[in-house]
């Protein structure tokens, strides 16, 4: 069924290719055409509900940053990925949809801040999770989930008690839940509690059993 | 031991109780705590628990809840404080009157908690003075009414005007460097 839906919408969008999918159908998309296809989408085809707007850091690769956009017809109940390249891996930039589904607005915003996918076009491109001075963009690959030290966001409040925004100690972290076992044992622990801020994580040369407590 | 605090006989004082001023007015400081409640996440759920009637906070004279500060001297932080809600708590506690009392409820406003990441600040007390932590995550009802009899315990050892004498304007400020010199 995927792949009639597929060539359909090829028929009527020749630059969409068909997209690896585990699930629904995806497809793929060049940013420039982007906002014409999801247009076309919502207005011919009945995908009328933008649920999702998000981004990958594929690290190493060119293009390092992937657009994702997760449609709904609510009449077909049927949904479609989206999926759209940057072009630009230093400074990473799609087409804003907040022009043709309003949900896009937030959801660029929060991209834009946890990613730095900049949305050409937004009405109103602001950080929405994170402070507006916040230097970084802190789902990227290269930036430590423990964080980076910056100065807090509000100055009097930074100079009265001399707080900064420091990199948490990860102790071993980050700290998951294990799957296995009733909830009273899987409570949320560090999974490899050998190495500390004050003690260095063991080389595994060096000490053969080091890594092995769990 | 013995109450301490009033010293009463009839046969000597009839009707007349002797007493210190600080255990006069830390009694009635402890048994009129206004709590404020600082609900950032799951932890303010056992908070409304402990308000409601199965657990009853009014039981130990601490459920007059204010959302004012200005009418609250006990701020209970309950949930995880982000760097950027980090200005705010320091705010409205700034904002309340003296004398005034922090419980850090949970893990997460003790030491950040099971969220070790760039977002989240790392223990409340490094931007409030805080005088009891809770343990748990989130902890039940009981925890927190221990907790605030603990505080009451607290409050009933103090110096009833030390905010008074205090040399500076600012008691916090003195009281949160105070704390990080012993640590």
């Amino acid at each position: 069924m995927a792949e009639s839906e597929f060539a359909q919408l090829q028929e009527r969008f020749d630059y969409l290719s068909e997209r690896e999918s585990a699930d629904h159908l995806a497809v793929n998309c060049p940013a420039d055409k982007l906002v014409e296809l999801c247009t076309a989408l919502r207005d011919e085809l009945g995908y009328d509900l933008l649920l999702d707007v998000t981004a990958v850091d594929w690290d190493v690769q060119s293009p390092r940053f992937t657009g994702f956009y997760h449609l709904l017809s609510t009449t077909k109940h049927e949904y479609l990925r989206i999926v759209s390249d940057c072009t630009d891996d230093i400074n990473p930039s799609l087409p804003t949809l907040s022009g043709v589904f309003a949900a896009a607005n937030w959801h660029e915003r929060e991209t834009y801040d946890l990613m730095g996918i900049r949305y050409e076009g937004h009405p109103d491109l602001r950080r929405i999770l994170m402070w507006d001075e916040y230097p970084y963009h802190p789902l990227r690959k290269d930036f430590p989930l423990a964080g980076i030290e910056t100065p807090l966001p509000a100055a009097d409040v930074a100079e009265a008690t001399k707080a900064k925004v420091l990199p948490a100690p990860m102790m071993g972290g980050p700290f998951v839940s294990s799957a296995d076992g009733p909830m009273s044992q899987t409570e949320p622990s560090a999974l490899d509690e050998s190495w500390t801020e004050q003690k260095e994580k063991p080389v595994p040369s060096a000490s053969p059993d080091g890594g092995k407590k769990n | 031991m013995q109450n301490t605090n009033v010293a009463y006989d009839s046969k000597v004082e009839g009707e007349i109780i002797v007493t210190q001023a600080d255990a006069v007015i830390n009694w009635i400081r402890k048994h009129s705590v206004w709590p404020m409640p600082m609900g950032l996440a799951c932890c303010a759920i056992e908070l409304m628990a402990a308000g409601a009637s199965r657990f009853d906070i009014s039981r130990f004279g601490m459920e007059v809840m204010r959302f004012s500060p200005r009418q609250a001297d006990c701020m209970i932080v309950a949930g995880t404080v982000t760097y950027k809600m980090a200005e705010v708590v320091r705010r409205i506690y700034e904002q309340m009157a003296e004398p005034k009392w922090v419980v850090a409820m949970g893990a997460c406003a003790s030491t950040g908690g099971m969220y070790r990441s760039y977002a989240t600040l790392q223990g409340v007390d490094r931007i409030i003075p805080v005088d009891v932590y809770i343990s748990g995550c989130p902890p039940r009802p009981e925890a927190l009414l221990d907790a605030m009899i603990k505080l009451q315990d607290k409050i009933g050892r103090e110096r009833s005007v030390k905010n008074l004498t205090a040399p500076n304007a600012k008691p916090a400020e003195a009281e949160l460097a105070g704390a990080r010199k012993e640590s």
